[in-house]
């Protein structure tokens, strides 16, 4: 039977003349990745900060880890870790004596601190970096420390908070491999992230947020149907032939053909997407056209939002 | 997990009190490692009062007549306290600057989301940079006794002296939380020596308050900064600025006043501070 680590109701936040946050409804099941998806804005810091009890908030309820964050805080945060938007490690301490401390403001003894060290250091293999000095890490090296101090106690909910914004990709590869094996460990996690890749690569469920509100929640799977089919895309090397190509995109469209006379480009949604392809592009070099690119292109994340956000207004 | 996870016990007064002084303990002891780290930072930090005792005594001493009997007579003795007092003065830059840094840095966020008692990060900062700040006293007593200065006070009078150069230190590092959590980034606690520096200066610290225009002198009378340098230079036995307003004749008392003033009221508004970080 699943049982919800994080259940939240109708959290609203507002400053002074902006709503961060409105109505705001959130459930976790127990050992699953839920990440929150949504452009830089959308409330998600607000949500993983009013959730490990650093923010207050105006409306609603939320229970975390089995405690009500509003009266239970001090309950909440022995059972939550939670890793920030920046690397919250002690850069002059290495890696061993960051453990060590964090091990010791969670309240563990001398010696237990140092053994949940080695056992983290090992587990996100630092092992061999244990002594060096924190500033002398990589991106990832850092981000991989930083998920260490925030799994000492072993919480019941890891919060991550755009873990691997400013990473380059052998970083965030590092944290992505580093949040996966602890999701097969069984620890629950929410995560927020404005990649569509990241949500896709580790969550269970997407929740999309926007201007504070709940967009959607699905699977990844789900929610990439919702962002509608790839597009397959013609850029014509002289502009006389865009009718000739529209020509050929016609039978295969599934949708609108959009044109951009400037650009030389018809393009249109496609069913399937690699038959389509095979057949353009065959149809292409029969005819002899020449053509400057021809592709399947993918919605952008950012296309991909306005639609859902339009899709739930129509609602 | 091969390891257990100790499990915590319920709270209790004893507990949470137990606890509470060990997390200053381990806060404490980061700070301490920093030093250790970098012992570079912490020589800049004495290099200023350094350079501004030669610049003093050295380069603009040798014109000062503090005790009527001349130019440059006795000026190391009267100038070295004033180092003393203006070195705690600007001290609570260092702290301004680093709890600026960790708010920045997310730390503060990090600890807050802890089990642990937040106000470790205020309070253990405070415990370390009064530590700090006796290091400092006792390298530049070092470098003063070098270049000549003297106590001519008893062992008691002396230490006594130390002593309220530590209170007023203590006194600001509340005033430096404070602006650290008002800064919105480091770079703005570094510019908060636009602050400090007039703060330091415009006191007896270098010159008598007697040689000043009247309205700046009047400042420099008042300023706390000037009531601890009178008292210890009183304690030393060092030659003293020649006042009659109220903080010069009763120089002691009110360099034990003041900093009760400025904790009464810039503890409550760090504490505020701290607490709003919530909202």
């Amino acid at each position: 039977m699943p049982t919800t680590t994080v259940e939240a109701e109708g959290l609203g936040k507002r400053y002074k003349d902006t709503t961060a946050l409105e109505d705001f409804d959130l459930s976790v099941e127990s050992g699953n990745v839920l990440g929150l998806l949504g452009p830089n804005g959308a409330g998600k810091t607000t949500t993983v900060r009013i959730l490990t009890t650093l923010l207050r908030f105006d409306t609603g309820r939320a229970r975390v880890a089995g405690h009500d964050i509003a009266t239970q805080g001090r309950q909440v945060r022995r059972r939550i870790g939670l890793t920030g938007q920046q690397t919250a490690v002690d850069e002059m301490l290495t890696a061993r004596q960051n453990l060590v401390l964090f091990g010791k403001l969670f309240r563990l003894t001398k010696a237990q601190a140092r053994e949940r060290a080695e056992v983290l250091l090992d587990q996100f293999g630092l092992s061999e970096a244990a002594d060096r000095q924190a500033k002398k890490f990589s991106g990832g090296m850092k981000r991989r420390l930083d998920l260490a101090a925030s799994m000492i106690l072993a919480p019941q909910v890891l919060f991550l908070d755009e873990p691997t914004t400013g990473l380059d990709p052998a970083g965030r590869r590092e944290v992505w491999d580093a949040v996966s094996g602890l999701a097969a460990d069984g620890t629950t996690v929410l995560l927020t992230t404005h990649y569509l890749d990241e949500a896709d690569r580790l969550c269970d469920r997407i929740v999309v947020i926007d201007h504070g509100r709940r967009v959607v929640e699905d699977t990844p799977a789900g929610l990439k149907r919702r962002m509608g089919a790839d597009r397959l895309e013609l850029v014509a090397a002289d502009p006389a032939d865009l009718d000739a190509l529209r020509g050929i995109l016609e039978p295969l469209a599934d949708g609108e053909i959009a044109a951009d006379e400037t650009a030389g480009s018809v393009s249109a949604p496609v069913a399937e997407p690699v038959a389509a392809l095979t057949t353009a592009a065959t149809a292409i070099r029969d005819k002899r056209i020449e053509v400057a690119d021809l592709g399947l292109r993918r919605p952008t994340l950012d296309e991909a939002f306005l639609e859902l956000i339009d899709k739930e207004d129509r609602k | 997990m091969t390891t257990a996870i100790p499990t915590l016990p319920d709270d209790t007064l004893g507990y949470r009190l137990k606890w509470t002084i060990h997390d200053y303990r381990a806060i404490v002891g980061q700070e301490f490692v920093h030093l250790y780290r970098q012992p570079a930072n912490f020589a800049w930090q004495l290099g200023f009062p350094i350079v501004m005792v030669l610049l003093f005594v050295y380069v603009f001493g040798s014109a000062m007549d503090v005790t009527g009997q001349g130019a440059g007579v006795d000026y190391v003795a009267f100038a070295m306290p004033g180092m003393f007092a203006m070195t705690m003065a600007f001290g609570f830059m260092n702290t301004a600057w680093a709890v600026a840094e960790a708010k920045e840095k997310g730390f503060i966020d990090r600890v807050r989301s802890m089990p642990m008692a937040s106000s470790a990060v205020v309070v253990g900062r405070n415990i370390a940079d009064t530590l700090h700040a006796a290091v400092d006293l006792g390298v530049l007593a070092v470098i003063a006794l070098i270049i000549g200065w003297r106590s001519d006070g008893t062992f008691l009078e002396t230490l006594a002296a130390f002593g309220l150069l530590l209170w007023l230190r203590f006194a600001l590092i509340w005033v430096g939380v404070w602006l650290g959590l008002l800064v919105k980034n480091v770079e703005q606690a570094g510019s908060l020596f636009a602050v400090a520096f007039p703060f330091g200066m415009i006191s007896s610290v270098f010159t008598p308050p007697e040689l000043m225009p009247d309205w700046l002198g009047t400042i420099a009378v008042w300023n706390p900064v000037s009531a601890t340098a009178t008292a210890v230079r009183e304690l030393f036995g060092n030659p003293l600025p020649v006042g009659d307003a109220w903080p010069e004749q009763h120089a002691i008392t009110a360099a034990l006043i003041a900093p009760v003033l400025i904790s009464a009221i810039f503890l409550p508004l760090a504490v505020r501070r701290f607490r709003n970080l919530g909202r």
